[in-house]
């Protein structure tokens, strides 16, 4: 029983890109037992969850939402993220950076360039390991950094949470082998293949809500190697970073020691894609102080065990 | 651009090769560069890198480079994935390394390809590596390849020599059997016919590269006439609201699926018909490759992952038996008699690989009969028996249920894709 009416043929690219993420969330729950879904509270991870309920609605999610808490986060994306849980139902995770600290896993940077943002790290492979997870589901780009263009959708962690990049598996067609060893994890990157551009019309498409950090506001901030930094608690200043008022976003929203704002006056969503869309600049080149350190930097942290 | 407009290019995926040095990395950073996607902070580290490495202008090349051990060896060794767009199109583009040692890596960015852009030197002509890279792209059904004939500057723009070339590769994929062929003649390092045309050639009055990119047609590579719904995940709620629903989800692998479509639930083959195609938003009219979607059923049948729901009229054979051409990709040759573990859609079967039929001499492209082994590398053709059985259908037919992977059970490796010729 064939009805006449013409399908709708013609997908675009954020439909097809779409169903790919969604195939590999379905992919990766059927395939690994305990898989756990890395929540930032960055626009990345809010499309993770999106495509999550993409997937598994009108079911429940089969893995819990992981926080990695710095104890540096921006107030907004924390009130966010319980917002956000609560409004899913789902299970919510939190593996706290002072905790390891408390703990004595990790040993707390000082001075004014401390970050918290190597320690995480340690926090998740603890976390990892603690909850047995077998699979930790990322929001990770390839067009975020140069490395990560060689990275597969699947990507293996060894024992010591280290990734292999001469050692990674083939990965052909949409048929992925998610085959773990015990102490063994693989990382899950189902939006590998979208640009910061595409989250940002998916973003628009869906109507969803961010963190007000990513519009444009009023903030103190104060600049250091040419970024404007948010002039907070958690970071010590120079005696010559003086902080002033600017109208600023922020394009990532990691750790507050390490995310550089941008000046824009984009408040809404459609100004920020069409910001986006004509801007010259990385995210990373612009935002992230961690990665400006080293041309290798991100490398050499992934083979650690990174993000 | 509007956003609305920009919100609904189409995805075109492709994959490029070339020997090295044919001018593969200056090609694609030309793409980059010409359709405006290199920003600031890239093209500051490109020129400073240009400077520090003594090159006499700004090497596009560099942009393309990946990890540090390449970057320290200069060459590329694994497959890197990119993107870029135009106002009609968004293209993920798989950059796969060229030299034999690495066909392995070029059938990993050919298996999602619906374009291969192989490179030639416009001096050199058609090479062992030229007949090689469109072998792959035929054997793993690429819809379309371009050739793009570079360095087109170090041979005068001679439009007799880029005829010459032309031919030759015409002949080339008519015996390979590619469907759609054509030849552009570029230089990547000016960028003639790359993104903009070409004042040095005004005889080429095609589109250039990017123009051929934007325009292809791609509705008709998916199969629209078999229906074909490989199970992925079962969602069954079993809450309140939703008490007795059962949904199937998965990507769509082929046909057109609309509510009251006839279905048989392969391998068992019990009938039914479909309740509805939906995804979380709500019902669809219908679903075509490669959406994502759920199915619901109107009987209450005993199907889970691993099932594949298709056209009872237009089944795929169902067996415990296959022929299939394979790319074997791990250091460890393999030996008749090999056991492994075929997966397919959602499908994982242990597999008993039978007798090795022939091997492909890479430099001549003829088949040698029953080799010993297959070596990193070789592509072949093996006799599989299958523990149980699996849907398929010829790989020429369907890209998705016509491929595998087979796995070594005993270090986890994928150490080969194949894709079924007959069953
Ligand atoms: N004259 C000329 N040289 C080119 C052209 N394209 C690339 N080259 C040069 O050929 C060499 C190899 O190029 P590269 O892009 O690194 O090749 P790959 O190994 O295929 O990635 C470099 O010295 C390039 O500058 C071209 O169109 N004309």
């Amino acid at each position: 029983m064939t009805s006449s009416t013409q399908p709708q043929l013609h997908l675009s690219h954020l439909d097809a890109l779409e169903a790919e993420a969604v195939h590999i969330m379905r992919e990766l729950a059927a395939e690994l037992e305990r898989p756990v879904l890395l929540f930032s509270g960055g626009k990345d991870s809010i499309v993770l969850l999106r495509l999550a309920e993409k997937a598994f609605r009108p079911g429940r999610f089969p893995f819990p939402i992981m926080h990695v808490d710095t104890g540096h986060n921006f107030p907004e994306v924390i009130e966010f993220r319980d917002r956000r849980v609560a409004e899913l139902g789902e299970t919510l995770v939190v593996a706290s950076v002072q905790e390891s600290i408390d703990r004595g896993r990790v040993v707390e940077e000082t001075g004014p360039r401390a970050s918290r943002n190597q320690l995480q790290t340690t926090t998740l492979l603890d976390a990892i390991e603690e909850h047995r997870f077998d699979a930790a589901i990322g929001g990770a780009r390839r067009d975020e950094e140069r490395s990560r263009a060689k990275e597969r959708i699947f990507s293996f962690r060894d024992d010591f949470g280290q990734w292999n990049p001469r050692a990674q598996r083939p990965e052909l067609w949409s048929l992925y082998n998610a085959r773990v060893r015990r102490g063994e994890h693989v990382r899950v990157f189902p939006i590998s293949n979208w640009t910061e551009l595409d989250v940002w019309q998916y973003v628009a498409r869906e109507q969803l809500e961010l963190p007000g950090i990513y519009f444009s506001h009023e903030r103190e901030v104060f600049r250091r190697d040419g970024m404007l930094y948010a002039a907070s608690d958690v970071v010590e200043r120079l005696p010559t970073e003086e902080p002033f008022t600017a109208s600023v976003r922020f394009r990532t929203v990691g750790d507050m020691s390490c995310t550089g704002a941008v000046e824009s006056t984009a408040a809404t969503l459609e100004e920020v894609v069409a910001e986006i869309a004509a801007t010259r600049v990385t995210e990373r080149g612009e935002t992230r102080a961690d990665d400006r350190v080293s041309e290798a930097a991100m490398e050499d942290r992934k083979r650690v065990g990174y993000f | 651009m509007a956003t609305e407009q920009l919100m609904s290019t189409e995805l075109l995926r492709l994959v490029t090769a070339g020997s090295v040095d044919d001018g593969k990395s200056t090609l694609i950073g030309r793409l980059l560069y010409d359709t405006k996607q290199i920003m600031v902070d890239q093209l500051e580290h490109i020129e400073t890198t240009s400077k520090r490495r003594g090159d006499g202008y700004v090497n596009l090349a560099l942009l393309t480079d990946g990890l540090r051990a390449e970057r320290e060896q200069g060459i590329t060794i694994d497959v890197a994935y990119r993107s870029f767009f135009t106002s009609r199109r968004r293209f993920q583009l798989a950059d796969a390394p060229g030299h034999v040692q690495y066909t392995r890596n070029m059938v990993t960015g050919a298996s999602t390809a619906d374009v291969a852009v192989i490179l030639v030197d416009a001096r050199k002509g058609v090479v062992e590596q030229t007949r090689r890279h469109s072998y792959i792209a035929a054997v793993l059904a690429i819809p379309h390849v371009v050739f793009a004939v570079n360095k087109m500057d170090l041979v005068d723009f001679d439009e007799a020599r880029f005829a010459e070339i032309s031919e030759e590769l015409r002949e080339l994929a008519d015996r390979l059997g590619i469907g759609d062929e054509v030849a552009v003649p570029i230089s990547a390092l000016r960028g003639d016919n790359v993104v903009d045309g070409s004042d040095a050639m005004p005889w080429h009055t095609g589109p250039t590269l990017l123009e051929l990119l934007e325009t292809v047609e791609l509705t008709g590579d998916r199969n629209l006439d078999d229906r074909r719904f490989p199970v992925q995940w079962v969602i069954r709620p079993m809450s309140e609201e939703h008490h007795d629903y059962r949904g199937y989800a998965g990507q769509v692998a082929g046909g057109v699926w609309r509510a009251g479509d006839e279905v048989v639930v392969l391998p068992a083959g019990l009938r039914t018909r479909v309740a509805a195609v939906e995804t979380a938003d709500g019902p669809l009219d219908a679903a075509v490759p490669p959406q994502s979607v759920t199915i619901r059923l109107e009987d209450d049948l005993d199907v889970g992952r691993g099932d594949l729901l298709a056209d009872p009229e237009r089944p795929p054979a169902v067996t415990q038996e296959l022929t299939a051409t394979i790319c074997w990709m791990s250091e460890r040759p393999l030996a008749p008699r090999a056991r492994l573990v075929a997966k397919q859609t959602t499908r994982s079967v242990r597999a008993i690989v039978g007798e090795l039929e022939s091997v492909v001499d890479i430099r001549t492209l003829a088949d040698v009969a029953t080799p010993e082994r297959l070596d990193l590398n070789d592509i072949g053709r093996v006799r599989l028996r299958l523990a149980e059985p699996l849907a398929v259908d010829p790989y020429a037919a369907n890209r998705t249920t016509g491929a595998l992977i087979l796995i070594d059970e005993s270090t986890n490796e994928t150490v080969a894709a194949g894709m079924v010729l007959e069953a």
